[in-house]
């Protein structure tokens, strides 16, 4: 069934790793296959960082030589981002097959995004000035410490704990889904798309990537193609209600923003608080009141709803 | 091409006289009625004093630890309780088969109050999806707003929200009242069997689709009506439990009771048909 959260501070930054941490370990009994968060921190002007997985975690518990080839995509990465015309200015490792850089480059994204990703069993995982894009097997505190989420400031912040259903428990499989080549958009799905071959398709044919066979990746790519062609995210998002079929309640965020999109059936919950300072959106009330202790008020989107608030 | 079984229509088995019987339809009056459960006890159920109140902090507790502690004040006697801390978790406040006064001062989460059976119970807050599921009897006044798939299945006693409800609201539902005072979303009254749902609000898309029986009142807009959902006439009989029933609970319909639109099975759908299942496969 999936748990999806989201939340944004408004005119100020706070602590989203530890908050989102808090929303999806709440949000554990519904899915504790993996975990993912999105966290969009101030970053630095000029800068990109980019996260990225060397390979599954379970091919470094059960791989033969996998131990050996780390070291060497690693240098591989750092040798195509320099010839690239990048400059690595931190590269530090979470686990053994992720890592979190830190770079100057003034090129195009998609192509050092082909470029990184044409290297066997490399994913960017995200990539932009803010985004932060962690995601793993297990519950949310076990992926938080194992990447040091906590202390994590920012403004805003989308995660996922995820019940896998139609494609495999990995991590390229797991929520939030960047939105390649689109620095700074990740997405995360809660629900079921019945035409994402269809939709997959005819993506691909417009030259987007799919990394995985997971139904949500589609709503990224879509969301990905539409920016592409011109349209805000808003907009992405309420042509997504009509072309997109199952059904779906995803967030998506930004740079500077967090949306909710739910299908017309409105088959998958949702429960929104907004206050002057703060919205914040989970599968489930108990999510939100995970950093709220006190009691307040909270409603369910209605179907076909698309929001988008700022940061 | 040849003429096959499935090149017959539904409109052409009309011609042939099939789909022509309309079941009269089964009403709540008839089979439910909250008042016959009031003689209803279970043999497990204990008796309890409405003057002796406890106060039940549920911080900390897990639910189902929550839901022990609420019989065990049941079985020492206790007939008032107020249930603080909840917390927003889910399954609390459930398979209550007693008389109770139950107050909870907060909110709940998924599964909240379901399977109840005689209990009087009032949330001061928001209730998550599946508030008072398969409810048979007794009263639950929610003050805030609901999720989804509220009241689904309940088959007696009253359910009221007095603020907003998602969507699929009394989906199922086999008798009793769900009352609502603000909005309700898409496919409410979906696959409606019996009992009466009165919405003061807006209802979503689809309302009352592929009901059976039982009845729906609206206030406001009606986005659209369901598969075999038609409206239908309000009688004085039922103003006058209408006017009844919204006073009960303080609630007033926008416009007055009078103009409730009325919403009833319109008794087309196939499962009202007298075909045999080998003559639905030709028509469907």
């Amino acid at each position: 069934m999936c748990g999806i959260a989201g939340l944004i501070h408004r005119g100020t930054s706070g602590e989203v790793g530890d908050e989102m941490t808090a929303m999806l370990e709440a949000l554990k009994h519904r899915g504790p296959d993996s975990t993912g968060f999105a966290l969009y921190g101030d970053g630095r002007p000029g800068e990109l960082l980019m996260r990225l997985k060397l390979a599954e975690q379970e091919e470094t518990r059960k791989g033969f030589d996998i131990h050996k080839k780390l070291p060497e995509r690693k240098t591989e990465v750092d040798r195509r981002i320099i010839e690239l015309g990048g400059t690595i200015l931190e590269a530090t490792a979470a686990t053994e097959y992720a890592y979190r850089y830190r770079l100057k480059y003034s090129g195009d994204n998609r192509k050092l995004a082909d470029y990184i990703e044409d290297i066997e069993g490399v994913e960017i995982l995200s990539l932009g000035s803010g985004l932060e894009l962690i995601k793993d097997l297990g519950m949310a505190p076990q992926v938080a410490g194992q990447y040091h989420l906590t202390g994590f400031r920012g403004t805003h912040a989308i995660g996922h704990t995820r019940m896998a259903t139609e494609s495999d428990v990995d991590i390229r499989s797991a929520h939030p889904f960047w939105a390649y080549p689109f620095a700074d958009v990740s997405v995360v799905h809660n629900g079921q798309l019945t035409n994402y071959w269809m939709g997959r398709r005819a993506l691909e044919r417009r030259g987007h990537r799919f990394m995985s066979n997971c139904d949500s990746e589609l709503i990224a790519v879509f969301l990905a193609d539409r920016v592409e062609r011109g349209a805000t995210l808003e907009a992405a998002m309420r042509d997504s209600i009509d072309e997109l079929d199952g059904v779906f309640t995803y967030l998506v965020a930004t740079s500077d923003s967090l949306g909710m999109a739910k299908d017309v059936m409105a088959a998958k919950p949702m429960v929104l608080y907004e206050s002057d300072d703060l919205v914040a959106l989970a599968s489930e009330e108990v999510a939100i009141r995970s950093i709220f202790p006190n009691e307040i008020d909270t409603f369910d989107p209605y179907e076909g709803e698309v929001r988008v608030w700022k940061a | 091409m040849t003429t096959t079984a499935h090149t017959l229509t539904k409109s052409q088995s009309r011609l042939m006289g099939l789909h022509s019987e309309r079941l009269g339809g089964r009403t709540q009056q008839r089979f439910f009625s909250a008042e016959e459960t009031e003689n209803f006890v279970y043999p497990w159920s204990t008796p309890v004093d409405f003057d002796k109140h406890a106060d039940l902090d549920a911080a900390g507790l897990k639910p189902h630890e929550v839901n022990i502690k609420l019989r065990e004040l049941m079985k020492q006697g206790f007939g008032s309780i107020t249930l603080r801390n909840p917390g927003a978790r889910p399954g609390l406040a459930v398979g209550i088969l007693n008389r109770l006064n139950l107050t909870i001062d907060g909110s709940l989460g998924y599964f909240g109050c379901g399977l109840v059976d005689g209990p009087n119970i009032r949330i001061k807050g928001r209730v998550g999806w599946s508030c008072a599921e398969n409810m048979m009897s007794g009263t639950i006044v929610i003050e805030k707003n609901a999720g989804s798939t509220f009241g689904a299945a309940i088959r007696g006693g009253d359910l009221v929200c007095r603020g907003d409800v998602g969507a699929r609201t009394g989906i199922d539902m086999k008798g009793g009242t769900i009352i609502v005072g603000g909005r309700t979303g898409a496919f409410s009254g979906f696959m409606m069997q019996r009992g009466r749902m009165i919405v003061l609000g807006d209802a979503g898309k689809n309302l009352g689709d592929s009901m059976y029986d039982g009845t729906i009142y609206v206030g406001g807009k009606i986005a659209s009506l369901g598969v075999d959902a038609v409206p239908a006439e309000l009688t004085d009989h039922e103003r006058r439990w209408l006017t009844r029933k919204l006073d009960l609970y303080g609630l007033k319909a926008p416009n007055g009771v009078a103009n409730l639109q009325k919403i009833a099975a319109g008794k087309q759908l196939w499962n009202y048909d007298n075909l045999e299942p080998a003559e639905k496969k030709l028509v469907l």
